[in-house]
């Protein structure tokens, strides 16, 4: 159970996850497996992305997440399973596949020695583009990260975020329909952070299908439309965040602060979507199905009782809880 | 092909900006075939004897010798002569250190040779110069074995007077080849020694950089681009060429326009110049691929290019080591390239040296084509 004021991460909206309408399928993977010697990396992995949605694969480290995304990006050969890119069969020599993929590897993919815009004009070129497509998309991407002023200082001279946030951009040179991100905030002070995830959800929002892999739960629960948790090379469960905390059984928290001695008002107590109500230590701890959806009706129906409340915290069941639930160990592990 | 080329193009822009491939690759070469040509500066020389001549008998078959066998040795740089008025004179130079050694043909010295008696042709040597005054004896043992044989000719044919004397015919021909044309001189063996010495230093960033890009995490980037595994080989193994070339190049030049260096025939010295970086890029490139990462592959190399090195003649000339040696020296491409350049050298030198370029073509061919087939393993991210 974890404890997140209002939301968890209050600076991108949470993904409206009751108005999915179908959009183009993307990607698609089908019983993806990977094998290393005796160790089977990744093993029957399958999921869809849309275009537009943000898929998170979420797991701790050593889980599969980099192998997975490796084959899909046609890095590396699978052993088993099939990619398919807009309906398209993708693999390592499928040029057109990856003309369609926008790569974010986890380690800082750069030249430290070359500038900003160097890197950029080599990746871009790389992908295809035309001297003066690349001119123009080049100048666009370093606006997008910031990075019009540094454009010509040697990479080796930029802080961490600036790197990473370089490191982003070369990801996107090519308007690619499909980005994978691995763990792109690895190592990131927390502004920078809070930019690459909300610049993340812009090109959500733009129709850009997002791959994102992490191991921190809540970039997945603030960012993501649909998450995969994966645990030794296997999915283990996939859905929004609140089907898998479903999968839980948990419910919602909602505490309201009263600062004295207060016993449940009936009007709370009878509220349809209040499943359990008490009294503890001036708190009124109310247990619902879906604290965001409840708690403007929940403060009303305290307030009508003649109930002060002083100070609201919401308390959701979260994704490392499901992690646990699943696995029978914690994310971080 | 344009992708290739970028990749080629970012690797020499990345070489450029870090100038130690300046300093391997030209400074460093340079400087140290210049060091050994200072050092060993006039040794060439100092091993060309000068004998003196006292020719006290003036006669036909003493100006033979002097004019016909000392003549030519002397156009051909082989020795050189002083001329000293007699016996006496001739011991004195010697003695002073003017003369290697000394020919004395005393007076008589023709009557006698052509009336069939003993004749004695005199060699004084310095005991300081053991190998001119070698040199001045064994020239000396060939001349009275010529002079032998023109006797028993014309016993044979029962006499004949000294102009038929003069016309038999030397009884073998022979052909000398190693002393001007296949011979570098030692400026010239230090620059091109060097030279083929670091150049395998200077290729080997090529093929390499793809584990130093995996290391960087750069490869991944790569991998992922719409471009063929192939291209980045390509890619990576023509930097390293390119390198090698202009780097070979300019040291080239700069050994002739500074040292003093004479290479023969520019199309046969570009041919084996690029063969030969050929050579080094493919064996660097293969040894590259028993590595698994960029440090181990840059110590392993080392170790190769300098054991390669030392076989292959570029401290120590071959001709100076011989026996197993010489024979394991043939499977270095060092070897064939200082061949090919010694074949080169030279008036009468041929346009293309081509064995050594075959030779050093057939090392390019069978290194790249391993090394292109364990290429695989190194493209993992």
């Amino acid at each position: 159970m974890g404890t997140a004021g209002l939301g968890p991460l209050p600076c991108v909206p949470p993904p409206d996850q009751t108005a999915r309408v179908p959009r183009a399928e993307i990607l698609k993977c089908q019983n993806l497996r990977k094998t290393f010697g005796d160790l089977v990396a990744v093993d029957d992995v399958s999921f869809t992305i849309e275009a537009g949605e943000t898929y998170g694969l979420l797991g701790p480290n050593g889980a599969g997440k980099t192998t997975t995304i490796s084959m899909i990006a046609g890095i590396l050969e699978r052993d088993g399973g099939q990619v398919l890119i807009s309906g398209r069969p993708h693999g390592t020599t499928s040029r057109w596949g990856k003309k369609q993929i926008g790569y974010v590897p986890q380690d800082l993919a750069l030249y430290p020695d070359l500038s900003a815009r160097e890197n950029l004009r080599f990746f871009a070129r790389l992908h295809g583009l035309g001297r003066a497509e690349a001119r123009a998309r080049i100048d666009e991407v370093l606006r997008m990260i910031g990075l019009t002023e540094r454009a010509k200082d040697p990479v080796k001279e930029y802080s961490g975020g600036m790197k990473r946030r370089l490191n982003i951009g070369v990801g996107l040179l090519h308007r690619p329909p499909l980005l994978i991100l691995d763990e792109p905030t690895a190592g990131v002070d927390p502004q920078s952070r809070n930019a690459i995830l909300e610049s993340v959800a812009a090109l959500a929002g733009e129709g850009v299908a997002v791959l994102y892999t992490t191991h921190y739960m809540e970039e997945a629960e603030r960012l993501c439309d649909r998450i995969g948790i994966i645990d030794l090379g296997r999915i283990r469960a996939e859905g929004t965040r609140r089907e898998l905390v479903g999968l839980v059984g948990e419910l919602d928290r909602i505490s309201l602060t009263t600062g004295g001695a207060q016993a449940v008002p009936k009007e709370l107590e009878t509220l349809p979507e209040v499943r359990k109500a008490g009294s503890h230590e001036g708190r009124l701890e109310v247990m619902v199905e879906d604290a965001r959806k409840s708690l403007p009706r929940v403060l009303a129906a305290a307030t009508d009782a003649g109930v002060v409340v002083r100070a609201v915290e919401v308390h959701e069941p979260n994704l490392e809880s499901v992690f646990l639930h699943l696995t029978g160990k914690a994310l971080r592990d | 092909m344009g992708a290739l080329l970028l990749i080629t193009a970012k690797d020499l822009r990345l070489r450029v900006r870090d100038r130690s491939v300046f300093l391997l690759a030209i400074v460093v070469p340079f400087g140290l075939a210049a060091i050994f040509s200072l050092v060993f500066n006039g040794v060439d020389d100092q091993a060309r004897p000068t004998f003196a001549v006292a020719d006290e008998d003036r006669g036909q078959i003493a100006a033979t010798f002097t004019g016909q066998v000392l003549g030519p040795l002397e156009r051909q740089g082989v020795i050189a002569l002083r001329t000293a008025g007699g016996e006496r004179e001739a011991a004195a130079m010697v003695g002073r250190g003017d003369a290697d050694a000394a020919y004395v043909v005393p007076a008589g010295f023709t009557r006698a040779v052509l009336g069939g008696h003993a004749a004695e042709l005199r060699v004084i040597g310095n005991v300081d110069a053991p190998i001119g005054s070698f040199v001045a004896r064994s020239v000396a043992e060939a001349f009275v074995a010529d002079v032998r044989y023109v006797r028993v000719a014309l016993a044979t044919k029962g006499g004949g007077t000294p102009e038929e004397a003069l016309r038999v015919p030397a009884p073998v021909g022979i052909e000398d080849f190693a002393a001007e044309r296949r011979q570098l001189s030692l400026a010239e063996g230090f620059a091109a020694g060097m030279a083929v010495f670091f150049l395998f230093f200077t290729v080997q960033f090529g093929f390499s950089s793809i584990l130093d890009e995996r290391r960087d995490g750069t490869l991944a980037r790569l991998l992922a681009a719409p471009v063929p595994r192939a291209t980045i080989v390509f890619g990576k193994l023509l930097g390293g060429v390119v390198v090698g070339v202009v780097s070979m190049t300019v040291l080239m030049v700069a050994a002739d326009l500074l040292l003093g260096a004479e290479w023969g025939n520019p199309l046969g010295v570009g041919v084996l110049l690029v063969a030969g970086v050929l050579a080094a890029t493919g064996v660097m490139a293969l040894v590259a691929t028993v590595a698994t990462t960029a440090e181990q592959a840059g110590n392993v190399q080392a170790v190769v290019a300098v054991l390669l090195g030392v076989l292959g003649g570029v401290f120590i000339p071959i001709q100076q080591i011989g026996g197993v040696f010489a024979v394991l020296s043939l499977v270095t491409p060092h070897r064939w390239f200082m061949q090919g350049l010694a074949d080169l050298h030279g008036d009468a030198a041929p346009v293309l040296a081509v064995v050594p370029t075959l030779a050093l073509l057939g090392f390019a061919a069978v290194t790249t084509g391993v090394a292109l087939l364990r290429a695989g393993r190194m493209l993992r991210p």
